[in-house]
Formats: C-alpha cells, structure tokens, sequence
C-alpha cells in the first residue's frame, strides 16, 4: 500500500504529472473572479468564501481524469486488480494521493488566495479548516466518477457532468462553514455535517468506485 | 419444447419473475399497453378538463391555482420514476435480468420530462405569484439537482457502447446517486435557512387545497401515473426489440 502510495505521488510531482497545474487553475480562477463581479472590496469579502471553495472544487475537478486514465492506458489497473491488495483499498489510496497532490496544495494556498479576495481576518482559520476537512471528500467522490468513465473515451467532460452533482452537499455544508465563520457567525454545525459527509463518504466510496472499475475491467 | 427440455431446465420461474423473460413480457405489455393508454387518456381528460374549467378560482390567486393539475403530479412522477429506476437498477445488480436494466434505461427520459413540467409549470406559476420566475427555495432546488443527476444518468448510458457494462455501471451511478440526492435534499434545506427564506414560498398542498381542487387532483395524478405506466412499458419494447434486431444484423454479419 505505501509503495503504491509513493508510485503515485512520484508520478504526480515528476515531469508531465501535473502536479501545479490545480494550483495554478484555483490562482486564475481567483484572479478572474474580480474581473467578472468588479473590484469593490466588500462585495468581494461578502463572496470570497464561497468562490474560495467553488475554485478549490474546480481545481480539484480538473485534475480528475489523469486519477485513473494513465494507469487504464498502460495496464496497470489491470495488474492492480490481479495483486492480493483489494481493489477497494487500492482505489482508497489512489484517492489518497489525489488528494495529497492536489487538495492539500489547494488547503496550503487558499490563505494567500484570500488577500486577493479581501477575505475578512476571521474567516481564514474555518475556510482552511472547511476546506481541510471537505477537499478529502472531493478527491473520494471524484475517484467514484473517474472509475465509473474510466472506459469511456475522451470522457472527462461526462465525468464532470457526473460528479458534479455529487458535489453538492459537500459544497452546501463546506461554502457555509466558511460563509459563517467570515461573518462571525457560529460554523460549527456546517463543520460538523461537513465532517459527517467526509467521514462517510470516506468509508463507503471506495467500495462504489472498486465496483464500477470491476465493471470497466471485464 | 418436449417434456425433456422442460425438466432439464432446473427451475423455472413462476409469477412476477417470470416476466424477466423478454418474449413473457412483450406479450403482457402488448395485451396491457392499449388498456393503460386508454385509461390514462381517459382520466387526464377528465381531470384536466374538470380541473381547468369546472372548479373555482381561488379567491387569492384567481386561476393561476389551476397549473396545479400539472405541477403537482409531473412533480411527484419525477421522483417516483427515480425510486422506480432505483429498485430496477438493484434487480439488474442482483438478479441479471435485462429486462429490468432495460426498463430503467426506458424510464430515465420520461423521468427528465417529468421534471421538466414540473420546473416549468413552477416556474410559469411563481412568475404571478411570487413575482419571479426563480426562487432558491429548497424545493425547487432540489428539483433542479435531481434534473441534473437523471441528465448524468441519461448521459452515461449513451456514451458507453457495451450493453451490459453500460447497465451495470448505470445501476451503479442509479445506487449512489440516489443516496446524494436524499443527502442534497437535506443539505439544501439546511442552505436555505441559512438565506432565511421562510416556508411561505412553499404550498402545503396537504392542508391547503380545498376538497373542489382535491378530487380532479387526484383524477390528473392518477392518469400521471397510468401515462407513465404505459410510456415505460412501451419504451421497454421498443428497447428490447431494439437489442433482439442488434443480435440478429449481427448474426447476419458473421454469416
């Protein structure tokens, strides 16, 4: 498990990994979003927790179809699939390391992305904790709709249109979390839900994702 | 057909599971179908015609009330079409009768018009009454979301080519989806009182419509149901038809 684990992460940070690429994605669309909305700073503070945490989601969207594709390319799902590791936590670990290539930066960035937005001081403890708490959800989630299209050529723009949907309450309790906690309000029930939602969807994802994949694999 | 083959088949299905048995289900449908389209004929005339012109306005919202023989039943078809996707995709997953994938797969686009008429006639009805075509309210976000999963769900199916993976990972999707739409459900009212919208956009039908306005409701709600019925029905047969004229261009094909 670790050895797979270490392959996947050094595949991410290597040449052609597209290790930055999310990182960079979250910056411009952060950059963008005064473009589009204008440059006055209290209606940006009022709506930088929530573009924080769309960009975040899009950042670690975009970064999805590279989860499995490369490794369905090449075969080594299939000798994944062979080895006394069960698909399930195979799978469970390649969430893992998405998560660590690209949710983690995003965590580590979003302080720095929320001078941009003129995010109010108080905000910025509960927007990473939200996001710390959320993003490991996104990359499980994600690795359900990277299994599910893994078969399907070119299919990036289905697998958006899949698990965008499935996004939804992690953004709802994640977005007001950070809402909340901006203004000052307590965020603790959203934080709570949000850990709920991570929590579960942690435990039982990995055997959906491991069923589709099975599917893809006959 | 002699005795023999009888008895060397192990068991044979009787009763409901029987009809997984696509030539058994084609003759039941055929001998049902012109019986469903009549009656759901016959009741949505009655019900929409009684509806519309034989109740009374309401003395709040004039005539604008009567939408509600449209609303009320597209909304609840759209979610009852889901649950029916949902048990069908989980007797594909079990017990590997095409039939039953392929009637989820015949459901799926009566489902998205369902929903459809429901976000449309909401919207046409919230225009005069709410004085906005949209609101955030839980309700109709909800729907909203359930459009875009049937979407995802339609989209899956047409964009893989193999028949039985594209069924089983579609059960799939059907399965998981079903628990994040509850959950979204929950989430958005959770949302929603966070935007402090009170429960006056929503209509508590339950308790508010009249017995004048509730009898033609349940006649329009009734043939919803036989309308869906027989689309569902018909759209299996056409499926299944289809897939037994695949195998045969590709028996041909190899001769």
């Amino acid at each position: 498990m670790t050895a797979l684990l270490r392959r996947d992460l050094k595949l991410a940070v290597r040449a052609g990994g597209g290790f930055g690429l999310g990182l960079a994605f979250f910056l411009i669309v952060t950059v963008l979003v005064p473009f589009g909305v204008g440059p006055q700073s209290e209606l940006l503070s009022r709506i930088a927790p929530g573009i924080l945490w769309l960009g975040a989601l899009l950042a670690c969207l975009l970064s999805l179809d590279r989860l499995l594709a490369l490794d369905w390319e090449d075969g080594t799902l299939d000798l994944l699939a062979t080895s006394p590791l069960p698909l399930e936590a195979a799978l469970g670990i390649k969430a893992l390391a998405h998560w660590i290539t690209t949710g983690l930066p995003l965590v580590l960035a979003v302080p720095v992305l929320g001078i941009l937005l003129n995010l109010p001081a108080q905000g910025y403890g509960w927007l990473v904790l939200s996001l710390l708490l959320g993003t490991p959800a996104l990359s499980v989630i994600g690795t359900f709709g990277a299994a599910l299209t893994v078969g399907v050529k070119r299919g990036g723009l289905l697998m958006s249109l899949l698990v965008l949907p499935l996004y939804v309450p992690t953004l709802i309790f994640g977005a007001e979390a950070a809402r909340r906690g901006a203004t000052g309000m307590d965020p603790l029930t959203p934080l709570l839900m949000l850990s709920g939602i991570t929590a579960g969807v942690v435990a039982i994802m990995p055997f959906a994702s491991a069923a589709a994949l099975r599917v893809n694999l006959r | 057909m002699s005795m023999t083959e009888d008895t060397a088949t192990p068991k044979r299905p009787s009763g409901f599971w029987s009809y997984a048995n696509p030539v058994k289900f084609l003759g039941l449908s055929e001998r049902v179908l012109p019986a469903l389209w009549g009656l759901a004929a016959l009741s949505l005339i009655v019900g929409l015609i009684w509806g519309f012109f034989f109740t009374p306005d309401d003395f709040r919202q004039g005539s604008t009330v009567k939408i509600i023989y449209l609303h009320v039943p597209s909304a609840m078809m759209a979610i009852n079409a889901w649950v029916m996707m949902l048990v069908a995709s989980l007797i594909w997953l079990i017990r590997r009768h095409h039939v039953s994938a392929l009637a989820a797969k015949a459901a799926a686009p009566v489902g998205v018009v369902m929903t459809l008429i429901a976000l449309c006639t909401g919207a046409i009805w919230g225009q005069p009454m709410w004085g906005d075509w949209w609101a955030w309210d839980p309700r109709l976000t909800s729907f909203l979301i359930l459009f875009l999963f049937y979407l995802g769900y339609i989209a899956l199916w047409e964009a893989i080519e193999d028949p039985d993976t594209a069924a089983d990972l579609t059960s799939v999707l059907c399965l998981v989806g079903s628990v994040f739409a509850v959950l979204s459900r929950y989430a958005v009212n959770f949302w929603n009182q966070g935007l402090h919208q009170g429960a006056s956009l929503s209509l508590d039908k339950e308790e508010n419509v009249a017995d004048v306005f509730y009898f033609p409701l349940l006649v329009c709600i009734a043939g919803f149901v036989l309308l869906f019925l027989a689309l569902v029905l018909y759209r299996t047969g056409t499926e299944i038809r289809l897939r037994r004229t695949r195998a045969l261009q590709a028996r041909e094909a190899r001769l």
